[in-house]
């Protein structure tokens, strides 16, 4: 169970809208097979799991795409997930393309960068495994990381379906158990793997357990901040999540178009994205 | 006689493609016996139009209709579309069509534009709530947000309603719960069941299923009989047809059990009414 505080999900409706979303948007747009990056943490796990599910496990690609710095164990993590899974996964080290595009960027390169760097070539992996299969790109962001914007643009960020974006951390761990994803995965701390002993939350400064409750409340429920301190949220958590959640609006939507033209792309000429599909 | 909940999950703005799962759904149901068929809210074109509404709308008139009107043949049809009416307005309405001709369009009243609902920017509201004469009975016809208030039905229901063609397209909202169904999906059964008892009226309810733009639709379409009974249930969240009875003795007899409408007072409910809007607008300072 997750901690008393944060959303509950009901495990079984969720896979099986979250699967048929999979399925029926691979559909439409003209794909039956899809690709994904493995890290060996549970956000991708999950994504992997319900993957297979959609479209079988035989037309799951799963790529693990590990840097200089990857820890031995998340590359033994991703193999658990795909044999649980039962689907295949290739291994590809991004190291060496890295070391060459940061031997050209700009000195001293800071960790933030240096994971930028390695999220945006992972992407370019899946990318480019997309076109050579082909197959769409699955992606792995949660709520708990949209929100927060703990992600990298045109990296982690990049996808074409997005099966855990409306999950909290805690909710993707709810599913995790629910679809067999290995223990050790799930109650491992989350981390970004870009250095040794590297974790989410030392990263945030908060928990996940408090960041989920704290968002639950704030976007699903629409509680004031004034109103999470009055409940038990300590003032500068609120503060900080608050303000995560408004500058990384960006994130979270195309880029601004200047608009000139009577009927601009994203005011008046607006489509859903399956139009025609 | 029996009716059909069409339960399809319609192609995103395509009205071409759409005529074909309308025309096959009507061939299946009526292979089932049934010589009614209820589809969706916007079964025509998909829900999340957008922009794309005034692309897809056709006209009373269209080859579109004609088409419908020929599917009718096989069976009578509620369908949903888009309506281009004169004035550059543009409807979310249902059409009922029978043995090659179209009977009645009503045009949703009620449009939800609030969190993920946008449809007053696309679409004008209907000013109309009418039951019209069928080889069913009377019918009226509600779509999707039209049902939820409890005013149209009442209004139907003044008008000797038999049958309640109810056609919503509703997207799936808060996985939370412990029965297994979006919590959205609570209001429809206490609803369809309340209609149906308290009017003496069959309800024949069709909401559509599949993804669109990531969000689910919840299926489930029901049928309830004039005691309240529910009929029939289709399949949560995915395509189904589900056939049931809508036999008038069974609307008698529930009458004759429970006569609401003998009963009800519509001119008080009028009197009361236009007296709390007139203090309603009197200033209140």
């Amino acid at each position: 169970m997750s901690s008393p505080n944060a959303p509950h999900l009901n495990t079984d409706l969720a896979e099986r809208v979250l699967v048929a979303f999979l399925r029926d948007e691979a559909k439409r747009a003209g794909f039956d097979r899809l690709v994904i990056g493995l890290s060996g943490g549970v956000d991708s796990a999950v994504a992997a799991m319900l993957a297979a599910k959609a479209v079988g496990a035989d037309r799951v690609h799963a790529l693990a795409l590990p840097a200089r710095e990857s820890s031995p164990e998340s590359l033994a993590h991703a193999k658990l997930v795909a044999a649980a899974g039962g689907f295949a996964m290739t291994v590809r080290e991004i190291g060496p393309a890295a070391e060459a595009l940061i031997a050209s960027l700009s000195a001293p390169l800071t960790p933030v960068r240096r994971g930028n760097v390695y999220a945006r070539l992972r992407m370019i992996a899946l990318y480019d495994a997309s076109a050579a299969l082909p197959a769409l790109v699955v992606g792995t962001s949660n709520k708990t990381e949209l929100l927060l914007g703990y992600g990298t643009l045109h990296g982690d960020l990049a996808c074409a379906l997005n099966p855990l974006g409306d999950l909290y951390k805690c909710q993707v761990r709810d599913l995790a158990r629910h679809l067999g994803v290995p223990a050790v995965v799930i109650d491992k701390p989350p981390s970004a793997d870009l250095w040794p002993g590297q974790t989410d939350e030392a990263d945030l400064g908060f928990t996940y357990a408090e960041a989920d409750a704290l968002l639950f409340r704030l976007v699903d429920q629409r509680m004031s901040p004034d109103e999470l301190v009055a409940s038990g949220f300590a003032e500068p958590l609120v503060r900080r999540v608050t303000r995560l959640v408004m500058r990384n609006q960006f994130k979270r939507r195309p880029p601004m178009i200047a608009k000139l033209s009577a009927r601009t792309i994203g005011w008046e000429f607006r489509y859903p994205r399956d139009w025609g599909t | 006689m029996k009716a059909a909940l069409a339960q399809i999950a319609p192609k995103l703005a395509d009205v071409a493609a759409n005529l074909g799962i309308h025309a096959d759904a009507v061939r299946r149901a009526a292979a089932a016996g049934a010589s009614l068929v209820v589809f969706p809210e916007l079964s025509l074109t998909g829900y999340v139009v957008m922009e794309a509404a005034p692309e897809l709308a056709i006209a009373l008139d269209s080859p579109q209709m004609k088409r419908l009107a020929e599917i009718s043949k096989t069976a009578a049809i509620a369908v949903g579309f888009v309506e281009e009416a004169p004035g550059g307005r543009f409807f979310n309405s249902a059409a009922f069509l029978d043995r090659g001709d179209l009977l009645h369009v009503h045009r949703k009243v009620y449009l939800p534009s609030h969190g993920l609902f946008d449809e007053t920017r696309h679409f004008a509201a209907g000013d109309r709530m009418r039951v019209f004469e069928t080889r069913f009975g009377r019918i009226g016809m509600l779509i999707c947000r039209d049902f939820w208030h409890l005013g149209p039905a009442y209004v139907l229901a003044c008008q000797d309603l038999d049958v309640m063609c109810v056609l919503s397209a509703s997207p799936g909202r808060g996985a939370l719960g412990d029965d297994g169904r979006f919590q959205s999906t609570a209001s429809v059964p206490l609803l369809g069941d309340t209609y149906a008892r308290s009017f003496g009226c069959h309800v024949l309810h069709t909401n559509r299923a599949g993804v669109e733009e990531g969000v689910t639709f919840t299926g489930a379409s029901e049928a309830y009989g004039p005691g309240g009974e529910r009929l029939a249930r289709a399949k949560d969240l995915e395509e189904d047809l589900a056939i049931v009875d809508i036999d008038p003795a069974a609307r008698r007899a529930a009458r004759l059990r429970m006569p609401f409408l003998k009963e009800e007072r519509p001119h008080m409910i009028l009197r009361e009414l236009q007296r709390v809007l007139a203090e309603r607008s009197a200033p209140q300072y």
